[in-house]
């Protein structure tokens, strides 16, 4: 693993056409720190955490530090019925050291990864088969190849079962150990407060951000479920500084 | 007692039986026939992986889109030269590329909801090509172009099936990671850095190339059955990218071969008898591929263990 360096999100805009997703956001997450990303639903956490792992070009604002992320997507936006075996999709998380052409040095470590998220002997098996559980633990092995210093999750423990979800936590605690910054987006407000120190509550814009227990006060919360959901198409434009 | 007469002595080297004479006769007899097999083949071995990605990224009509697309290119240059290769070929390889790049717009302005406007696209395409060349040529002419004629492949013509089956069997080496990381997770090629869309482009354009190439030998709208049908008839026998390519490129080497020959002997165009012997494969793949077969559904076997 590179050394891991501090991500820093500075009055970062993201828009779905000219309606903000999420706005004027800015914040910091040091190295190895391990923030919670929580919000009501359409409040712009996957926008936001896509951007910081440069899926979405930002309208305005900046990332710095992107280069040292991974993102794990969430499991839906995938095709399932792609004809791959596990070992291959995991083996795509070598992208940046194989890309192209170049040989994989050392492939025992697929096996290791799959073995690391309770999938040993599943190398073979296409991924079409697999349980929704097991699709989450497949790419939770891909991001361990990926090895990146910064880790970004989007709904990570969604749809799974007590014992799948409790293994995937497992491993997201051996990467915060390693040193590494995880930025997750939760909705389980329990497993927020006892897991996650830090938490930045969004609403389409930064609510609050901070230590957990102060972040989710009973008032944060109602600031953030009356954000605004609806686009108003007869809304101003937006005069904030840039 | 004079002996029996000896059987006739063979007029020529393919005399050696009917099955000889119908499988090998008519490739050794006819040069014109030979060529068009040896190009047909060639494309054989690199069309239907173009097939097999389409396929995978749920781009199984943009081929037909194409492939009707470069009709209007390709009588623009009926029109302008004859039925000349070169110049039914670039104006087959401007249109096609052109077609491929509104495609691409059509996809992203439609959020990948393109199948209402690329229906629009090719039907026009085909009704703007025929117009054209009904103005000027037979329908001898039309035919051809239309439906492929093995007597359209001069050297020329075998020479660009080959050069496009070359580059395209070339890119794929180069292009096989990209092209599986893209196909089955867009966003995570983009996250690390994969310029999706310049392979796409790329594979579109060998596509493109692919089809203006066949379509001496098989016509502009039976060319893409050459690269789908195996690619959907692979479907059913594999469950890697690896397997279900040498499967495809196994199912159009047989149906090439049998098309020519039903060509020949029933006296049917090239395209239409190659793309028929291509779709009784997937038909066979269909029912008996231990892939989602129909056979595996209509008598299930006794289900596992473990």
């Amino acid at each position: 693993m590179r050394a891991v360096q501090e991500l820093a999100v500075r009055n970062l805009t993201v828009t779905h056409g000219r309606h903000p997703a999420v706005h004027h956001v800015s914040f910091r997450l040091t190295p190895g720190q391990k923030m919670a990303l929580v919000g009501p639903n359409g409040a712009g956490k996957s926008s936001l955490l896509h951007a910081v792992a440069g899926l979405h070009a930002p309208a305005e604002g900046g990332i710095e530090g992107a280069g040292q992320v991974a993102l794990l997507p969430q499991a839906s936006a995938l095709d399932r019925s792609f004809p791959l075996s596990c070992r291959d999709a995991v083996l795509l998380g070598l992208w940046n050291e194989a890309g192209v052409f170049r040989a994989i040095a050392n492939p025992g470590r697929v096996s290791d990864a799959l073995a690391a998220v309770g999938l040993s002997g599943f190398e073979k098996r296409p991924v079409g088969s697999l349980s929704a559980g097991q699709f989450q633990r497949v790419l939770f092995a891909r991001l361990l190849l990926q090895d990146a210093p910064v880790i970004l999750l989007d709904e990570p423990f969604n749809a799974l079962d007590a014992r799948t979800a409790a293994d995937l936590l497992e491993v997201v605690r051996r990467w915060h150990g390693e040193g590494r910054s995880i930025l997750a987006v939760l909705h389980d407000l329990d497993l927020v407060r006892r897991e996650f120190p830090t938490t930045l509550l969004l609403a389409r814009e930064v609510v609050a951000c901070g230590p957990t227990d102060e972040v989710l006060s009973a008032q944060n919360r109602l600031r953030a479920r009356m954000m605004a959901e609806a686009w108003a198409d007869d809304a101003a434009p937006c005069v904030r500084a840039a | 007692m004079t002996p029996p007469p000896a059987s006739a002595p063979p007029e020529s080297m393919i005399g050696e039986g009917p099955i000889w004479e119908g499988l090998v006769g008519p490739f050794v007899e006819f040069g014109f026939l030979r060529r068009a097999l040896v190009g047909c083949l060639a494309l054989s071995l690199s069309a239907p992986p173009l097939g097999v990605f389409l396929m995978l990224r749920r781009m199984s009509l943009t081929g037909d889109v194409l492939a009707h697309g470069i009709l209007p290119g390709v009588a623009l240059g009926f029109l302008v030269a004859g039925l000349s290769v070169p110049a039914m070929a670039v104006g087959g390889l401007v249109a096609g590329l052109g077609i491929a790049i509104g495609a691409g717009a059509i996809s992203r302005a439609t959020g990948g909801r393109e199948d209402a406007a690329l229906a629009a696209l090719y039907l026009a395409a085909l009704a703007v090509g025929v117009v054209m060349i009904s103005w000027r040529g037979s329908s001898v002419e039309l035919t051809h172009i239309l439906f492929g004629s093995v007597l359209g492949v001069d050297d020329l013509a075998l020479l660009m099936m080959g050069g496009a089956a070359s580059a395209t069997l070339l890119f794929l080496a180069v292009a096989w990671r990209p092209l599986v990381l893209e196909c089955f997770d867009p966003s995570f090629a983009r996250a690390v850095g994969v310029r999706g869309s310049a392979w796409h482009l790329g594979l579109m354009a060998l596509v493109v190339v692919s089809l203006v190439a066949a379509f001496h030998a098989v016509g502009t709208l039976m060319a893409v059955g050459l690269m789908m049908l195996p690619a959907i008839a692979a479907r059913h026998w594999a469950r890697g990218v690896g397997a279900m390519v040498l499967v495809s490129v196994a199912v159009a080497l047989a149906a090439t071969l049998s098309g020519l020959l039903l060509s020949f002997h029933a006296d049917v165009p090239s395209g239409p008898a190659i793309v028929l012997a291509a779709a009784a494969l997937w038909a066979v793949s269909l029912v008996f591929g231990p892939v989602e077969g129909l056979a595996a559904r209509w008598w299930p076997r006794r289900h596992l263990e473990g």
